[in-house]
């Protein structure tokens, strides 16, 4: 069942790994958004997290121990953004930035020494016979377990915001700081937390670039992928599940340009692969059209810093 | 009106022609500050590192006669200039540009500097008497490549990771499929274009692309080991080349062989003649046979007689008795390029916007 | 406990004081850094700050090359900073950069090789419409229906990008050279070249550009109506609307103002410094502006000296990394030091710190 010379089951199964890191940073962005907190140094906590992880996972000889070591090495990073943006009320744009400029040189500086060493592998979690089902089993159950992890999150993250009083708390947060502050609830400390866990998310993300879809380091290893993350939180309209899609698409539509010209397909490269930019802001600008701006569902105070003033 | 026509490939490029030599003969030098401007980070693990190797080979022959300096992750344009002028403003004697894209910022400074040496990488332009040009023939590794893709293939399918359409990438494109299909009549070659030099996770997408569409021999023309990270994950059924370093970590599968570029001779050789005083302007393209180009050790991955062909091929060209564009040799189109027996002129190569035919699909433009 | 509490209105003496004890820290954190990596943190220092302006052997070079450097950062941190004040938050300057470039250089070329001196006014012109046509998208869509400027204007940058990798592979490519990307080299071509204007000063028309914007800049936010109504619906944006800002048209403005000088940049970098049209013409000016306009406070004149500084730091940045051996990614470590600090200590400007018991709650 091929479509164009192309196997739809190996192409999604392809496009479900490659869109592993971009969809970790997306959500863990979505999060730091969801608080208020406009975060644009994800790159540099991306290639942070490769970097680290990647370490970590050398010198322990364990991959697990590698993603943790990643999650880690981005979340400290972002603790630097935390503590500017919110305790020295600085710029979240430009301090979003210059994180990204610091990122990218000490991940440098760390990685010197590393090229060359290949680290432990991350492999196929055996399911059994799942993984013989026709199709399915191509498509679903034959991935590594970050794969299936970086889904449960995204569930994760959705409950969370939806049903529990943490993810209220969070959006009252996003939503008007003033008031969740008259409210009682620390502002600066649980934005500190969403910082965190964005930065950790997207540490992971970077991990699984230098762990598992290109196990090795070197320079610049995650080449704009944290940039793509950003867009597709906005694509998503901060909505968890369609980070997921987001993902896939953006994913998506590299690995199939990729596969259409390994099959043969006469396309124009440059404007398929500006294609899932302009379809961003298509959607972008349908949904905030159609139903004002509440359907766009963007935190209100996205981007503000806050002070307490009493 | 200073329109400057520039020199077309073919009138003005031979093999190591000597231009000018009078002119630019220097008198010796007791000690040489030599200079590097890379394009990348030394840490990229292919272009940049290899060039960077070249550099402490030279400090390594010449110990204390030589001071050698560098500056990584120089843009092209603008910022190549301040570069360059910085370091001859610093006493450097010789300075290596080592990007293509440094063509002009090299001629532009080179003539404000007239004291100070200039070589430029795999560029055409020799504006002043400073300046020499060097390139490596990197299309004949590609042959003893595609000899091995040829022979090795089980699924007829071969693959090639380009990164930009330009003369380079399509003149190695070239001379793989002709060696493949010269010993392979049925072997099909698929492109992927990454449009990037360094992008580890596209050129691991572009590895897997391949592979899904039955390709089992990859060859690849951008800088990082990804795809071999990626052929690595299929359990020896698909295998590939180092590209620009030995990349020995995956040894002796899937990576089989590799094209080394190996810049030391041609540095030290440069760098000696300003001590000696024999400096003279050069345009040298040097291949297998000037040592620039090396083919790494072929594993034991590769059956023995395989091995013994791509060897006596390798030696071949190195011994100059084989070029690998000798006709018949049609274009794409199906119209004669290459008589029988012709060999392909050098400016046909540095200009090559072509495939030969038997190749599907298009070069994007 | 420390507690901040906000002034009544910045204090004039911080405000020129926080940049020094930001460079200072940056010294001494910088200084940390390099004597970890094995050098002298002294030399590193001195390489960084004085050497471009001071050291006999290069600062006759250097010091102009600071302001070739500083030239198109300043114009565009000048264009954003407006929006900015205003709530405007247009951060795809690069791709309005890139844009600028492209169509100056496309018609530029389409007239090649007529050679009248009325090539090169044509070209800025369609540079500086290149740039506001880029923007107006993302402000149209905001006025229009409603779109988030900063996501839709950050995405058009790498539409941008890929319009200019085919540009450079296709329709702009070199004639004459020899198959590989890249434009003609415009900077050679007399009738569109943007040359250095007085020798071995690094003025060419993009710097002398910068210093009018950024005077017009200082005009507009003291002394005209636009200028009070950018601030206004900063500062209160209701209020705004009742003095009678037009939202939409500020916006449009803004936006339109921001694109068009940094599309001007891209002109002015395309013609003289870069030269040509090709895939990596783009080196982050759009980026690092939104920055510089910050370390400016947004203001024209700070813009002006952070632009400088900024310069600085690439320039004997670069001087470090060959001088010295250290790797370029300390340097940008070293930056990235830079800016938080700068970043960071604006605080002292807008709060006092004050020690305080901690509250029984």
């Amino acid at each position: 069942m091929d479509i164009g010379g192309i196997n739809p089951a190996i192409l999604i199964a392809s496009l479900m790994v490659a869109s592993v890191p971009i969809m970790l940073a997306a959500i863990g962005e979505l999060v730091v958004e969801k608080a208020g907190v406009l975060n644009l140094g994800v790159e540099g906590m991306m290639i942070i997290g490769a970097i680290c992880g990647f370490v970590l996972a050398v010198y322990s000889g364990s991959a697990v121990m590698g993603f943790v070591g990643g999650a880690l090495g981005g979340a400290v990073l972002s603790l630097v953004f935390g503590l500017l943006t919110q305790f020295m009320l600085t710029n979240q744009v430009a301090t979003g930035l210059a994180l990204t400029l610091f990122g990218q040189g000490l991940s440098s500086m760390i990685g010197q020494g590393y090229n060359g060493i290949k680290p432990p592998a991350t492999t196929a979690l055996p399911l059994g016979p799942l993984a013989e089902i026709p199709v399915l089993g191509t498509i679903l159950f034959r991935h590594d377990w970050m794969v299936y992890t970086s889904i449960l999150i995204i569930a994760a993250v959705w409950a969370v915001l939806k049903y529990t009083r943490t993810g209220l708390i969070l959006r009252a947060v996003g939503e008007s700081h003033d008031a969740a502050h008259a409210l009682g609830y620390k502002v600066v400390r649980i934005r500190i937390f969403a910082i965190l866990f964005g930065g950790a998310m997207a540490g992971l993300g970077g991990a699984y670039v230098s762990l598992v879809r290109v196990p090795q380091w070197t320079d610049g290893i995650t080449a704009g992928a944290g940039w793509i993350a950003l867009a597709i939180v906005v694509f998503a309209s901060w909505r968890p599940w369609r980070v997921l899609i987001g993902a896939y698409l953006f994913g998506g539509i590299t690995v199939l340009q990729l596969n259409l010209q390994a099959a043969g397909a006469a396309i124009p490269v440059e404007y398929l692969s500006m294609s899932p930019y302009l379809i961003t802001i298509l959607v972008l600008v349908i949904m905030s059209s159609g139903r004002g701006k509440a359907a766009l569902n963007a935190p209100a105070a996205l981007g503000q810093n806050f002070h307490a003033s009493r | 009106m200073q329109r400057r026509t520039i020199l077309k490939g073919g009138a003005a490029l031979g093999f190591a022609t000597m231009m000018g030599g009078k002119l630019a003969m220097a008198q010796v030098l007791e000690k040489v500050k030599a200079g590097f401007i890379y394009v990348g980070p030394i840490g990229d693990g292919g272009w940049t590192f290899q060039h960077h190797q070249g550099a402490l080979a030279v400090q390594e022959q010449f110990g204390d006669k030589v001071e050698i300096v560098w500056q990584e992750n120089v843009p092209e344009g603008a910022d190549a200039e301040r570069a360059l002028t910085q370091m001859a403003l610093s006493g450097c004697n010789i300075i290596f540009t080592t990007s293509f894209g440094y063509m002009d910022p090299t001629n532009a400074v080179a003539a404000k500097f007239p004291d100070v040496k200039f070589e430029h990488a795999t560029g055409y332009k020799r504006d002043s008497a400073n300046v020499s040009t060097y390139n490596a023939r990197f299309y004949e590794g590609r042959a003893v490549q595609g000899h091995i893709a040829g022979k090795m293939t089980k699924s007829n399918k071969i693959g090639y990771i380009g990164s930009f359409p330009i003369p380079e990438v399509i003149m190695g494109i070239n001379s793989y499929y002709l060696h493949a299909k010269k010993v392979n009549p049925a072997v099909e070659l698929s492109v992927v274009w990454a449009f990037t030099w360094f992008d580890p996770a596209k050129e691991a997408d572009a590895a897997k692309a391949l592979i899904d569409q039955g390709v089992d021999v990859i060859a690849s023309h951008t800088d990082s080991t990804a795809p071999l990270a990626e052929a690595a994950k299929t359990g020896g059924k698909v295998i590939g080349f180092g590209q620009a370093s030995d990349m020995s970590e995956y040894k002796p599968s899937p990576r089989v062989s590799s094209i080394i570029d190996n810049w030391a001779p041609y540095y030290i050789k440069r760098v000696g003649a300003l001590l000696d005083g024999t400096y003279a302007q050069v345009d040298v393209w040097e291949g297998i046979a000037g040592g620039e180009v090396l083919i790494g050790e072929i594993t034991d991955a590769v059956p023995a007689d395989v091995k013994a062909e791509a060897e006596a091929m390798r030696d071949a060209i190195g011994a100059g008795t084989y070029h690998p564009f000798t006709g018949p040799i049609n274009k794409q189109d199906g119209s004669v390029w290459l008589a029988d027996g012709a060999v392909a002129p050098d400016g046909d190569l540095l200009g090559m916007n072509f495939y030969v035919e038997g190749i599907v699909g298009d070069i994007p433009s | 406990m420390l507690r901040l509490e906000k002034r009544p209105s910045p204090s004039r003496t911080w405000a020129w004081a926080t940049p020094v004890l930001a460079v200072v820290l940056t010294m001494i954190a910088g200084g940390i850094m390099f004597a970890a990596l094995g050098k002298d943190p002294v030399e590193a220092i001195r390489t960084i700050f004085w050497d471009p302006l001071f050291n006999p052997q290069f600062a006759s070079y250097s010091r102009p090359q600071l302001l070739v450097k500083a030239g198109p950062l300043i114009l565009i941190a000048v264009g954003l900073s407006l929006g900015f004040r205003a709530g405007i938050w247009n951060i795809g300057a690069e791709g309005q950069y890139i844009m600028g470039a492209i169509f100056a250089a496309g018609v530029g070329l389409a007239l090649y090789p007529v050679e009248t001196r009325w090539v090169f006014p044509l070209m800025v012109v369609a540079g500086i419409f290149g740039g506001w046509l880029w923007a107006m998208i993302p402000a149209v869509l905001k006025t229009r229906f409603n779109t988030n400027e900063i996501l839709v204007s950050l995405l058009l940058v790498y539409v941008a990008q890929n319009i200019l990798a085919s540009m450079s592979l296709g329709l702009l490519r070199n004639p004459e050279g020899g198959g590989f990307p890249g434009s003609r080299n415009l900077s050679q071509i007399p009738a569109m070249a943007n040359p250095e204007l007085i020798a071995g000063t690094g003025m060419h028309w993009g710097v002398v550009a910068a210093f009018v914007v950024v005077i017009a800049a200082y005009v507009l936010l003291q002394r005209h109506i636009l200028g009070y109504h950018i601030k206004l619906a900063g500062q209160a944006p209701r209020a705004a609307r009742f003095a009678g800002v037009n939202p939409t048209r500020l916006t449009v403005l803004c936006m339109g103002i921001s694109g068009a000088l940094a599309g001007m940049a891209g002109m002015f970098e395309v013609t003289g410094p870069a030269g040509q049209i090709s895939i990596d013409f783009n080196t982050g000016y759009g980026f690092t502006a939104i920055i510089v306009a910050f370390l400016g406070r947004l203001n024209p004149i700070g813009i002006l000296l952070a632009g400088l500084l900024m310069a600085l730091t690439y320039i004997g940045g670069e001087l470090a990394s060959f001088m010295l051996s250290l790797p370029s990614a300390a340097i940008q470590a070293f930056q990235g030091m830079l800016l938080f600090f700068l970043l960071a200590v604006d605080l002292l400007t807008n709060y006092r710190i004050r020690l305080k018991k901690r509250e029984i709650a």
